[in-house]
């Protein structure tokens, strides 16, 4: 727009005279308000972000997943066919190596000592290399799992919510059916199928837990397929495909978002309970859950009347203070994103 | 629609479900590429091809699978669910056995979880964004996310080895229905019931506080109630609704709780039996339990909507 505006001094019937077009220039605005600013609106994202960086709970969670990612990361150098991709070790010990076979002063469930701050395990390896390293195993299969199932899920629930009708009606009873189980206890039949390992166990909590994520996009997509902009953009010819992927699912976000994040807390505790029921990991593998299974025997006998402590407080302190912080995020999301309406943010885990 | 043709709806509804049920259990377990005739073979090299055709042909496992399913899922309408090879024992008859330990284990859990979440979830609510409330969306925050395996741990390393109030093991297993029994349900009650009572403080929590909003509220407190009385009566009575809504949920994750926990304390009920189980390839025993466990959560889900339209006369049956 021109600095000078050029105003008609005839409008309708009215004839207004007595200032002079070309020289009404324009005065200071009476609000903030320009043009640049206007068109700088924030995004939904940006507004959630500002507010969920106010909330202090919802960053100690992030800085707390953040710390436990990269100390895994970290905690041993990690090869890539022969080519040392991160070179750093935080970890003192290899965590599957058995100190005792090496050095003398070393012998099974020693109490920590500031050589070893954790203590050792039975198997005389150190547990502060585990519990550093075991990171890898749940945080990684965590958001492997949610990144899966949710995908599948948004996808599956926005068909369903979209078509209605008789496809609606045939996938939520599919929905419905897997609803029936808890899904430990379907993860436990398919890892004991399967076997325990690292793909295995991404399988076991991937193959039904999507349901909850079709669920609940098909609810979102119920309601905004009401809206006009979504007639809008099928009245302008755009494919199925298109309003499914470009006007609805964006918008089914917020609630997706807030449940995944809860989500990831519930996968990594599923996993460490299949690990500590034997059935996760194969046995001696510094998983947080599966360390606890190897001390599970020994804790309720108590090896020759004392009783190692460290061995069952610190695995489980690590999922408990990784799990606590991602749904700390989780509800920081949720209230960042006004997504309390949708109820997701009231259930949790399990 | 009338409250009673909602209720025979609801009711017909569950039957493909049920059907989908006895798929899934069926499925899973017959996707293991060996059977148990295969592993008895491992065990026993001499055995003839026409032994192992005898063997199959005894529990079932030849023919094509849907065949077997047929053959299976007959059986269990008749409520034959089939024995346990090891020991012979028909299935159905461990579940019996087993069902009044982790029955008592989930009432003991719900009970503690109503118990600690009901009266805290109100204060909370009354004490909204003071200290109270926020200690207690702490706590409840902490209790979501509490591994159930380790907590029942800690519970053994505190409760049993560190103060001595509980032996490891009880010494002498009584019947359940014996008051001594009580006492060691404690440790494994409180592991199962601690989640669920986080998700009730929760729930509680934001739905008092929402009603608390409403108008009716108001005009018991223009009415001259004491503030007591608006809240217990007036504001817990709807608030409770919504816990209600929150009870299927909750049952599945007392069953799937049960498992893990049962494991820790060595609790003779369903969910060790399952693990047994699954470390044993009992296939009938495993697609026992699961379809029971799946039957089960259904009626829960079931008898939860119904109660929740009963309670709620405003909700729309659709």
């Amino acid at each position: 727009m021109t600095k000078n505006r050029s105003t008609s001094t005839e409008r309708g019937r009215i004839q207004i005279s007595g200032f002079d077009s070309d020289h009404v220039t324009e005065r200071d605005p009476l609000s903030g308000w320009t043009e640049e600013s206007g068109r700088a609106t924030q995004s939904r994202w940006e507004r959630a972000w500002s507010r969920f960086k106010r909330n202090r709970s919802a960053i100690i969670g992030l800085a707390v997943v953040s710390i436990l990612a990269l100390l895994a990361v970290f905690s041993r150098p990690i090869t890539v066919y022969g080519l040392t991709v991160q070179p750093f070790s935080i970890a003192p010990y290899d965590p599957t190596t058995i100190l005792y076979l090496s050095d003398p002063t070393v012998s099974i469930y020693d109490s920590p000592s500031t050589s070893h701050p954790m203590g050792v395990d039975g198997s005389g390896r150190d547990l502060f290399s585990r519990i550093l390293y075991g990171g890898r195993y749940s945080i990684s299969i965590g958001f492997v799992v949610v990144a899966l199932t949710a995908s599948f899920g948004m996808v599956y629930g926005a068909i369903s919510g979209y078509y209605g009708g008789w496809v609606d009606e045939i996938m939520m009873r599919i929905v419905d059916t897997i609803f029936a189980f808890p899904g430990l206890i379907l993860a436990l039949i398919i890892v004991a199928i399967l076997g325990g390992g690292y793909w295995q166990l991404v399988l076991a909590f991937s193959l039904f837990g999507w349901a909850t994520y079709g669920r609940l996009i098909r609810g979102e997509v119920l309601s905004i397929k009401e809206n006009e902009y979504v007639l809008a953009a099928k009245a302008l010819g755009a494919r199925d495909r298109s309003v499914i992927f470009r006007h609805i699912i964006p918008n089914a976000m917020p609630p997706l978002i807030v449940y995944a994040t809860l989500n990831i807390g519930t996968v990594v505790i599923g996993v460490a309970a299949l690990g500590f029921l034997g059935l996760g990991m194969p046995p001696g593998t510094a998983e947080w859950g599966t360390m606890l299974d190897q001390t599970r025997e020994t804790l309720i006998q108590g090896p020759d009347g004392s009783i190692p402590w460290w061995a069952t407080i610190y695995p489980g302190a690590a999922i408990f203070i990784f799990v606590m912080a991602m749904n700390m995020i989780g509800d920081g999301i949720n209230d960042a994103l006004d997504a309390q309406q949708t109820g997701v943010g009231q259930e949790g885990g399990d | 629609m009338s409250l009673r043709r909602f209720i025979l709806k609801r009711v017909l509804s569950i039957i493909p479900i049920l059907f989908g049920v006895s798929v899934i259990t069926f499925a899973l377990v017959h996707l293991t590429p060996g059977d148990p005739i295969d592993q008895m073979i491992g065990l026993n090299p001499d055995m003839t091809r026409a032994d192992e055709a005898q063997l199959r042909a005894r529990y079932g496992l030849d023919g094509p699978v849907w065949q077997q399913y047929m053959t299976w899922i007959g059986n269990v309408i008749t409520g034959d669910l089939g024995q346990v090879y090891s020991s012979g024992r028909d299935v159905s008859w461990i579940i019996q056995a087993r069902l009044p330990e982790t029955v008592a284990l989930g009432l003991f859990g719900w009970a503690f979880g109503l118990l600690i979440a009901i009266p805290t979830g109100i204060y909370a609510a009354v004490k909204k964004d003071q200290f109270a409330d926020t200690a207690s969306r702490f706590l409840a925050l902490s209790g979501i996310s509490i591994p159930n395996f380790w907590l029942g741990l800690m519970l053994i390393l505190i409760g049993s080895l560190w103060i001595g109030l509980w032996p490891v093991l009880p010494p002498s297993r009584q019947p359940l229905y014996h008051p001594e029994m009580l006492w060691y349900l404690i440790l494994p009650g409180i592991t199962i019931g601690t989640a669920s009572a986080a998700s009730i403080m929760r729930v509680m929590r934001t739905s008092m506080a929402e009603e608390m909003n409403k108008e009716y509220v108001m005009a018991a407190r223009a009415k001259g109630l004491p503030e007591r009385t608006v809240v217990l009566k007036h504001v817990l009575r709807n608030s409770l609704i919504s816990v209600v809504t929150l009870a299927a949920t909750l049952t599945a994750s007392i069953v799937a709780g049960s498992v893990v926990v049962e494991f820790v304390f060595n609790w003779p009920g369903l969910g060790r039996e399952f693990i047994n189980a699954i470390n044993q390839r009992e296939i009938n025993l495993i697609m026992g339990i699961t379809l029971f466990t799946g039957v089960f959560i259904i009626l829960a889900n079931l008898l939860a909507d119904i109660l929740y339209a009963v309670l709620d006369p405003r909700i729309r049956y659709d």
